[in-house]
């Protein structure tokens, strides 16, 4: 662990954001506050987090459909998501993409992306503008988009093309509601990305330590002119496919078990605690002043402006 | 005179040589990467690209594998991050391979990310019947992508235009789908020299005439015009216009022509339901119905896959004497 206090600070109140992020939107949707469906992302903020610490709003990611971590985790603004979601037209998107399509690309954010498997080739474009800049694209997948024609395509291209990418695969387990032992036919993500010719990894999805090392490790190798890399990171997801999923593809107990020994904040809290690193109290004042931005975020999204019949029509290059 | 494969590529040149953004990628665009002949063996299998990788390198002439979806994707994601990237799929028929690419991730990023960003994306298709190239490489797939919000769609049919679009659309920020008939490529015409751009929405008047209004496209519009010299010879007048963009779509020309003529033929090589044709069709018989002294003629190819053999592809097509057939129907209409 080589990572500075503020360094260490920051990885926590980012972690801690996306997870009070997630289980707020959890509560105002289950009080009905929000149209649409929504992809929780809690569980796997050490990944999000982890991946893009690395980077700047010069690099760039492409997100899935569970996007708000890596959103966050990218520098978007917390508020401005907050309202998206809520389909205000104060939103980061103007209340046109809602939960599955916020992107940011002033900060580097491609998007997040409706479209399971969408983005690796996304990914690859963005590696043609990052090639020779230094800078890095990265393509977030998980153990349902690693599957997907496009995905395969996408890491080919990426080798041939020799480019800054970076595949990061989250194996949270499920591709909705279907166990990864059933759908990934090869032995892991990292055995067929390594297939494509690039160097491919393994890091712990639930320590952030780990998944910040490996990360280095892969971006050190693509900035040197290396071509892709792959990592794949082994990680948990604490709410269903979708908010309203009634989740009877899981264990008995098996959130629960989750939630108490693969909790990736707690995992983080112990570590920093344990070496000295941090005080808890330093991480309880973030927790309060995470508390306090969650709180804003939706006190102002509940009451911000509204679009209206005519906005339907903005930012189209013509109606007929 | 110059062959409209040779103004493809020489555009490409211009606007690649005066904005360092613009890329291209596709299949076989530089050719023979990889093979004992070596690049540039090939130059594009429409001699469309030739010489443009020894000129630009192959960070900016990007030589792919074949992976439609990844070329898409790929020519999407350096538009979204600041390139100006030409994506070139081989035969317009490949698109269902990249249909998500171009219907759910190019058409959308400008209006589901609020208008915050732009994808100056152009996809060059190659498209359209007159090969005998069968089922899978023959077809016209311009109704699809204009029924897609979000695309501008150009079908040029000259060697000028197809100079002026394709620097327009290169230019364009929004994504253009730039449909290449294959049977035009060895077409010569006059082509300006220098920066010449063409705005879309706009057609082209071909002939001028008060009796049947002709709309077309692409190769149909040579067809349309052949059609319309004979039935000059014959007193009939038609006023033909080649309407270069599918979307923008100039209603304006296609109202003021039928209110003139009252009479109306579309001539267009796809199937004839749901088509750009019914598409025409409708916009005419609500703006412009009181106009009409005959029912609107559509002449296009029949509810079928495009067939192989020479015989059974000619069947399918349009053809200057189905025109003229169908303007001869609607000057003898009377109503009952």
């Amino acid at each position: 662990m080589q990572l500075s206090r503020e360094a260490l600070l920051q990885a926590y109140r980012q972690m801690k954001t996306i997870r009070m992020f997630e289980d707020r939107l959890h509560d105002e949707i289950a009080l009905g506050e929000i149209a649409g469906f929504t992809h929780l992302y809690a569980g796997q903020e050490a990944c999000a987090v982890g991946v893009c610490e690395h980077l700047d709003a010069q690099d760039f990611i492409i997100s899935t459909h569970r996007g708000h971590g890596h959103c966050i985790a990218k520098g978007c603004d917390v508020v401005d998501m907050m309202k998206e979601i809520y389909g205000s037209s104060e939103g980061l998107c103007k209340g046109k993409s809602g939960s599955m399509h916020i992107a940011d690309v002033t900060r580097g954010m491609l998007g997040a992306n409706g479209i399971v498997g969408a983005g690796a080739p996304i990914a690859v474009g963005a590696g043609i503008t990052a090639k020779g800049t230094g800078n890095v694209s990265i393509a977030f997948s998980g153990d349902g988009a690693c599957n997907q024609g496009t995905t395969f395509e996408a890491m080919n291209m990426a080798v041939v093309l020799k480019l800054p990418v970076i595949f990061v695969f989250e194996n949270n387990h499920y591709s909705e509601h279907t166990g990864e032992s059933y759908a990934v036919g090869a032995e892991s993500m990292t055995v067929r990305a390594a297939a494509f010719g690039m160097k491919a990894i393994k890091a712990n999805g639930i320590d952030f330590f780990s998944v910040y090392e490996g990360m280095r490790e892969v971006i050190d190798y693509c900035k040197a002119g290396n071509g892709p890399a792959s990592i794949e990171l082994d990680t948990e997801r604490f709410f269903g496919h979708f908010e309203g999923d009634p989740q009877r593809y899981r264990g008995k107990g098996e959130l629960d078990r989750l939630r108490e020994e693969r909790d990736c904040l707690k995992v983080f809290r112990t570590k920093v605690t344990e070496a000295k690193l941090l005080e808890g109290a330093d991480l309880d004042r973030l927790d309060d002043e995470v508390t306090a931005l969650i709180d804003r975020a939706v006190a102002e999204s509940k009451t911000a402006t509204r679009p209206t019949a005519d906005h339907v029509l903005e930012d189209v290059y013509i109606s007929y | 005179m110059k062959m409209i494969r040779d103004v493809i590529r020489d555009t490409i040149d211009e606007e690649m040589a005066r904005d360092d953004s613009v890329i291209m990628l596709g299949e076989d665009i530089v050719g023979g990467m990889g093979s004992p002949g070596g690049p540039e063996a090939i130059g594009g299998i429409w001699g469309t690209s030739g010489g443009l990788w020894a000129k630009y390198g192959s960070d900016r002439v990007i030589d792919t594998p074949i992976s439609e979806s990844a070329i898409i994707g790929a020519a999407a994601g350096a538009s979204l991050t600041g390139k100006r990237a030409i994506a070139e799929i081989m035969f317009a028929d490949f698109i269902g391979v990249c249909m998500d690419q171009i219907w759910n991730q190019v058409a959308k990023f400008r209006y589901m990310f609020g208008g915050k960003t732009k994808c100056p994306i152009v996809i060059r298709m190659p498209y359209g019947a007159g090969y005998n190239a069968a089922p899978q490489h023959s077809q016209s797939i311009h109704a699809m992508v204009t029924a897609m919000p979000g695309l501008k769609v150009v079908m040029p049919s000259t060697a000028a235009d197809t100079k002026g679009l394709l620097a327009q659309a290169i230019r364009d920020d929004d994504p253009v789908i730039f449909l290449e008939h294959k049977a035009l490529y060895g077409v010569k015409g006059e082509v300006p020299d220098g920066d010449y751009l063409i705005p879309f929405g706009h057609a082209r008047q071909v002939t001028q005439g008060d009796d049947v209004t002709i709309l077309a496209t692409g190769m149909m519009v040579g067809f349309a015009e052949k059609a319309a010299a004979q039935l000059a010879q014959d007193g009939i007048g038609c006023d033909l216009l080649d309407l270069r963009t599918t979307s923008p779509l100039d209603e304006e020309a296609i109202l003021d022509s039928v209110e003139r003529t009252g009479r109306l033929l579309i001539v267009d090589e796809s199937p004839p339901r749901c088509s750009f044709a019914t598409d025409l069709s409708a916009l005419v018989a609500q703006k412009a119905f009181s106009s009409l002294r005959a029912p609107i003629e559509m002449i296009t190819g029949p509810h079928s896959p495009v067939p192989f053999a020479r015989e059974l592809e000619t069947a399918y097509l349009p053809s200057p004497e189905k025109i003229v057939a169908a303007a001869v129907k609607a000057m003898s209409y009377r109503r009952g």
